[in-house]
C-alpha cells in the first residue's frame, strides 16, 4: 500500500445544509475522479424508483421460497421440546422406513445435550413436505430433562440451573461483532468484558457537581422476516448450488466450501430476492448446513422453508439487557465519568454487550464498563438491527435527558454542549426547527388527562466498510450496460443504486442498465449487514463503469479527433468538452468496439482519508454516523396508552444515493424502534421454558394503525473518502427511536419509563396507578 | 348450527390426520363416513385421499386434483405456480397470502382449496390487465410501497380490493383495510400514500 502511486484532487467537503467546503485528497492514482455534490449530477441523488418495483407488485419477483427444482425434495426438523436435556436414545429408522422418505439426518445424537426449547435433534427430506412432517414424528427419541433457567435475573443467582456446566464451552460465533475471548465463566454469567475503558472512573465521579444513576431493562426482540428463513441446496458431485435468502451470499459461499471441503468454485449461492433479513440471515447456519448435508444424502435437490414459530425459536434475537448506568457531570453539564454495568443475554450464545454506545457518543474523559453475558436455556441471540447500541441507547439516552432535568437544562441544550459531532449539531438543528421543539413545555406540567410531551435521542453507529467488495461493469456493442456483483438486495433497493452509478458514469438513464446481482458467479460483493453494502459496492461500481468509459472515450477520441481526457458523457451521448460540436450517440460509440462486449471489474479501495480501524476485509471510516430522532406522543393516563403521534429523523450516510429509498428505509427503522419501544417482546414460561408467543399475533409488531406521520431529514454530509462518498443509513435509523420515545412520555407524564417495552401497564406503574406485582 | 360446524371441523381433523402415511388405512373410515353424512343430509365430505377439483382464478379454470387439507396459499403456489401469493405466517395472522374471493380480500391460508367452489379467485398476477398495471401497483411504484417486497402482493391485494370498493377512501378507510397487514420492513407510510394518492387523482 505504501507504494501505492497516488494523485492529488479536490472533493466537496462538509454539510450541504451548513455551508460546503472542499478537501484535498491523495488518492490512488487509478481511482475515478472526484464525484461533485449531487445538485450537479444526473442521476445519483435522485428519487429514482426501484428496479424491481414492477416485478414485486405483480408477483414476478423470486423468492428463495419461490424456487423449484426438478426432483425437489421438501425438508423438515425435528426440535426438542424440552428447554434442556439430554438425548438418551435416538432411533430415526421408522422415519427412513416412511414411503417418500429420501435422507434423514440426526443432528443430536446419543448424549448430545439440547440447550433450548426448538433446538434441532434431527431432520428429514423427502417427496413432499407432508411425508417429511410424518417422518419426523416418526423419529423416536428419548431425553433426560435437565434442570433449565429462561430467565435473566434467576440465571444470575448462585443456586440456578446451570445452562454449560463447568468445563462444557459456548459457541462464540456471531457474525462480525466482534467477541472477546478467554473472558471467565461462573455460574451462568460469563465475563465481565471491559472493553473501551479509559481514565479514572473514582476520580470521574468524584469530580462530578451532580449524579444520575438509573436501572435499565431491555426485552428479547424477535426479527419476525417476512421471508421466513429458506434454502434451496442442490449438491451435485460437479458442486454446489444453494439458494438461500441471506445476507451475504459470499460470505454464505466461503462458509459452504469450508464446511464440506469444496473449492470455492465449486460452490454458488444465489439469492435473487430475499423478504429481509435485519442481521438475523448473516450467516449459513445450523439449518443451512441441515439442508446442504440432507441434499448430499439423497442425491436430489432439498427445499428447507423454517415455520412461524421456528422462526422466533431458532434463527436469532436480540439479546435481552439489565443495565445499571451511572453518570457524573460538572454543572456546566460538561461529562466527568460514565459507568455501564451490564448484564444481558443471548440465550445459549453470547454477544449481548451494549457498552459501545456509552463509550462513543459523548466527550467523557472517563469511562469504565462491566459488561457480562447470562445463558439462560432460549434460542441463540444474534446482530439486530444496531446489535448493542440499540439496547444501550435506550439506557443511555434516558440518562443524559435525566441529567438535563437535573441540571435544569433543556435536552438538547446539552447535547450542544457534551456532543462533539458536528453532524448531530447541525441534525439537532434541523430537527428541533421541524418538530417545533420550542413548543415543549416542562416535563410533567401538561394537566389534562391525555398528557403530551416531545423528545429527543441521538445515535451513533460506525460507518462500516468491507473493502472484499467487487463489482463488475459490461458494455456491448449495442449500448447495453449491465452491472453485476454478487451483492444482494434485501429490501434496501442496492440494485438501483448500482443502476444509478453505473447511469450516472455513462450519461444514461437508470433504466438502461441491466442489473445482475444477489450471485456468487458474479465478483465478490459485500454482506448487506453493519450498513455497509452501499458504502461498499457503489465506490466498486463506480470505478468499473469509469474504467469502461476510459476504454470506451479511447476510441471515441479517435473518431472524434478529440482528446479521450476531454470527453464526457451524458444525457445519451459522448461529447468533447472543449469543443461540444464533436458528439456522438453513445450507442453509435459503443457500435465501433473492438470486440462484442468490454468490460471490467472494480473494487472498493480504502477511504480516501484512510480508515480508523481495519481488522481484514472489515474496515470503518474516520467519522461515524450520527442521528437525531424527535418524538412527540401522546399518553393516556386513565388507560396507559402510548401513542406515537409524530417522529422527525435526522440522519447522516455521507451522500446520500437515492433519497426516495432513504425514506423508505428510515421510515422503515423508526417503525420498528416504535414497535420495539411500545409492542414487542418475547414472552418466556419459566415453568416450561417455552416461548409462549411464537407467532404473529401475540408477538406484537408494529401495524399502520400504530403508524404516525414519520418526516425524514437526510443529510448531505460530503467528505471526500470514496469514489462515491456514501455510507449506510439501515441500522443507525433504527436506535434512537424508543429513547426518544420514552424521554417524550417523561416530558408528558414527569415519569421516566426504564423498561422495555413500555407497556399500558408499566405507564400506570410508573404513575402510581397500578399496584406493583411482585 | 353449532353441531354442523362442531362436524365439519372433525372432518377436517381427519383430512389431516389422512395426509400421512397411513392414508389408505382410512379410506374405509372415510367412506363409511361419507355414507353416513349422506344418509343425514349433511354437505358432502370429501377425501382422504386426492380429491378432483374445478378451480377459477385469474379467469382461467384449471382442473386439479389436491388433498382436502390442501390450502388455498399452498394450492396456488405449489399446484398452480402461482407464487406471487406469500405464506408469511400460515395461521391468517400476518395477510402476506391475501388473495381475492369474487372481489374480497381473504387469507388464502386459512381457506382449504375444496372450499372455494364456484367463486373466482383473483391473485397478485392476476391483477393486472396484460401490461397494464391497477392503478394501485403503478402507485406503489411511484411511492417505494415497498422494501424486501414479501408482503407486498397481499398489501396490493387488499389496497386494490379497498379502491374497487371504495374509489376515494380516506386515511382511515386505507388503515383499516390493511391493518392486518404485517410489514416487517415497516413501509406503512409509503403504502398509504401510494392508495391515497390513486384516491385523490381518480376523478370523483
Amino acid at each position: 500500500m505504501a507504494s501505492e502511486i497516488l494523485r492529488t484532487e479536490n472533493f466537496p467537503s462538509g454539510i450541504a445544509s451548513a455551508g460546503l467546503g472542499q478537501i484535498e485528497r491523495r488518492i490512488p492514482i487509478d481511482e475515478p475522479p472526484p464525484l461533485p455534490v449531487n445538485s450537479a449530477l444526473q442521476v445519483i441523488g435522485k428519487p429514482v424508483s426501484r428496479q424491481d418495483g414492477r416485478a414485486k407488485v405483480t408477483g414476478g419477483v423470486r423468492f428463495t421460497v419461490d424456487v423449484k427444482l426438478p426432483g425437489l425434495l421438501h425438508a423438515r426438523i425435528l426440535r426438542s421440546g424440552l428447554p434442556h436435556a439430554r438425548v438418551r436414545a435416538i432411533d430415526a429408522e421408522a422415519a427412513a422406513r416412511v414411503p417418500g422418505v429420501r435422507a434423514v439426518l440426526i443432528i443430536a445424537p446419543k448424549d448430545a445435550v439440547l440447550r433450548y426449547a426448538g433446538a434441532p435433534v434431527a431432520a428429514v427430506a423427502a417427496t413432499s413436505a407432508a411425508v417429511a412432517e410424518a417422518a419426523v414424528r416418526a423419529i423416536r427419541a428419548d431425553y433426560a430433562p435437565l434442570p433449565f433457567v429462561a430467565d435473566l435475573d434467576i440465571a444470575r443467582r448462585p443456586n440456578a440451573a446451570l445452562v454449560y456446566q463447568p468445563g462444557e464451552q459456548p459457541s462464540l460465533a456471531v457474525a462480525e461483532i466482534p467477541i472477546a475471548t478467554g473472558l471467565p465463566i461462573a455460574g451462568n454469567v460469563r465475563g465481565p468484558e471491559t472493553t473501551g475503558g479509559r481514565g479514572d472512573i473514582a476520580q470521574g465521579f468524584a469530580q462530578a457537581d451532580v449524579v444520575v444513576e438509573g436501572e435499565y431493562r431491555t426485552q428479547t426482540q424477535t426479527h419476525c422476516c417476512m421471508e421466513p428463513h429458506a434454502i434451496v441446496a442442490d449438491w451435485r458431485p460437479d458442486g454446489l448450488t444453494v439458494f438461500m435468502s441471506t445476507q451475504y451470499t459470499a460470505g454464505v459461499r466461503r462458509e459452504l466450501a469450508r464446511e464440506f471441503n469444496l473449492k470455492l468454485s465449486q460452490v454458488r449461492v444465489k439469492v435473487a430476492a430475499m423478504g429481509g433479513g435485519f442481521g438475523s440471515k448473516s450467516q449459513l447456519s445450523g439449518y443451512g448446513r441441515f439442508a446442504v448435508m440432507l441434499s448430499r444424502q439423497a442425491g436430489a435437490p432439498v427445499r428447507l422453508v423454517l415455520d412461524r414459530e421456528e422462526e422466533h425459536l431458532d434463527t436469532g434475537n436480540r439479546p435481552a439487557t439489565w443495565q445499571n448506568l451511572r453518570i457524573g457531570a460538572r454543572r456546566d453539564g460538561t461529562l466527568t465519568a460514565i459507568s455501564l454495568l451490564e448484564y444481558g443475554t443471548a440465550g445459549v450464545g453470547v454477544g449481548a454487550g451494549v457498552g459501545n454506545f456509552a463509550q462513543s457518543l459523548y466527550a467523557c474523559p472517563n469511562f469504565a464498563s462491566a459488561q457480562n453475558d447470562v445463558f439462560i436455556n432460549a434460542g441463540r441471540g444474534s446482530p439486530f438491527r444496531g446489535p448493542g447500541n440499540t439496547p444501550g441507547a435506550f439506557a443511555m439516552e434516558q440518562a443524559i435527558d435525566e441529567l438535563a432535568d437535573k441540571l435544569g437544562f433543556d435536552p438538547l441544550v446539552l447535547r450542544d454542549r457534551i456532543d462533539p459531532s458536528p453532524v448531530r449539531r447541525e441534525e439537532r438543528r434541523l430537527g428541533a426547527q421541524r418538530i417545533g421543539w420550542d413548543r415543549r413545555h416542562k416535563p410533567g406540567t401538561d394537566s389534562s388527562v391525555i398528557k403530551r410531551g416531545l423528545g429527543v435521542a441521538q445515535s451513533i453507529w460506525g460507518a462500516n466498510v468491507t473493502t472484499n467488495a467487487a463489482c463488475e461493469v459490461r458494455l456491448g456493442r449495442d449500448g447495453s450496460v449491465e452491472v453485476l456483483s454478487s451483492v444482494q438486495d434485501l429490501g434496501t433497493g442496492i440494485g438501483t443504486i448500482l443502476a444509478q452509478v453505473v447511469a450516472e458514469e455513462f450519461g444514461l438513464r437508470p433504466e438502461d442498465i441491466t442489473v445482475h446481482i444477489g450471485d456468487t458467479e458474479f465478483p465478490a460483493g459485500p454482506p448487506s449487514y453493519g450498513s455497509q453494502t452501499t458504502a461498499s459496492i457503489t465506490p466498486a461500481a463506480r470505478d468499473a463503469a469509469w474504467r469502461v468509459k476510459q476504454t470506451l472515450f479511447r476510441q471515441v477520441a479517435l473518431t472524434l479527433n478529440a482528446d479521450a481526457d476531454r470527453l464526457a458523457a451524458r444525457d445519451g451521448r459522448i461529447a468533447s468538452l472543449d469543443d461540444p460540436s464533436r458528439d456522438i450517440g453513445f450507442r453509435e460509440a459503443c457500435a465501433g468496439l473492438r470486440t462484442d462486449q468490454i468490460s471490467a471489474v472494480g473494487t472498493r479501495a480504502d477511504d480516501y482519508g484512510g480508515f480508523r480501524r481495519k481488522n481484514g476485509d472489515s474496515a470503518g471510516a474516520q467519522t461515524d454516523l450520527g442521528g437525531v430522532q424527535f418524538a412527540e406522543v401522546s399518553v393516556d393516563t386513565e388507560t396507559g396508552a402510548i401513542r406515537v403521534e409524530r417522529v422527525v429523523a435526522v440522519q447522516d450516510c455521507g451522500r446520500p444515493m437515492n433519497p426516495k429509498l432513504i425514506e423508505s428505509q428510515v421510515q422503515g427503522g423508526v417503525l420498528m424502534g416504535i414497535s420495539y419501544a411500545l409492542l414487542e417482546q418475547r414472552v418466556m414460561d419459566q415453568h416450561t421454558g417455552h416461548m409462549v408467543n411464537a407467532n404473529l399475533e401475540q408477538y406484537k409488531l408494529v401495524g399502520v394503525s400504530e403508524t404516525p406521520p414519520i418526516e425524514v431529514i437526510v443529510l448531505e454530509n460530503y467528505q471526500g473518502q470514496s469514489a462515491t462518498d456514501a455510507y449506510g443509513i439501515a441500522e443507525p435509523s433504527n436506535i434512537a427511536t424508543a429513547p426518544a420515545i420514552a424521554n417524550a412520555v417523561f416530558n408528558a407524564i414527569g415519569a421516566r419509563l426504564r423498561g422495555l417495552p413500555m407497556t399500558r401497564a408499566a405507564v400506570l406503574a410508573a404513575l402510581g396507578r397500578l399496584p406493583q406485582r411482585s | 348450527m353449532f353441531d354442523h360446524d362442531r362436524k365439519l371441523a372433525v372432518s377436517r381433523r381427519f383430512f389431516l390426520r389422512g395426509t400421512g402415511a397411513a392414508a389408505g388405512g382410512m379410506a374405509l373410515l372415510g367412506d363409511d363416513r361419507a355414507a353416513a353424512a349422506a344418509a343425514a343430509n349433511e354437505p358432502p365430505i370429501s377425501g382422504p385421499g386426492m380429491v378432483p377439483l374445478t378451480l377459477n382464478v385469474n379467469g382461467r379454470t384449471y382442473d386439479v386434483s389436491v388433498e382436502p387439507c390442501v390450502t388455498l396459499a399452498e394450492l396456488l403456489r405449489d399446484g398452480l405456480d402461482l407464487t406471487g401469493t406469500k405464506i408469511g405466517c400460515d395461521r391468517g395472522s400476518c395477510s402476506a397470502c391475501t388473495v381475492w374471493l369474487d372481489g374480497a380480500p381473504v387469507a388464502s391460508c386459512m381457506l382449504l382449496a375444496i372450499d372455494v367452489g364456484a367463486r373466482a379467485v383473483t391473485t397478485i398476477e392476476g391483477l393486472a390487465h396484460g401490461d397494464t398495471l391497477h392503478p394501485v401497483q403503478e402507485a406503489f411504484i411511484a411511492h417505494d410501497a415497498m422494501q424486501c417486497g414479501y408482503c407486498t402482493p397481499g398489501m396490493v391485494m387488499s389496497s386494490a380490493a379497498l379502491l374497487e370498493r371504495n374509489p376515494h377512501p380516506a386515511i382511515e378507510d386505507i388503515q383499516a383495510a390493511i391493518s392486518g397487514h404485517i410489514c416487517r420492513c415497516g413501509s406503512y407510510p409509503h403504502i398509504v400514500d401510494a392508495v391515497l394518492a390513486v384516491s385523490q387523482t381518480r376523478k370523483a
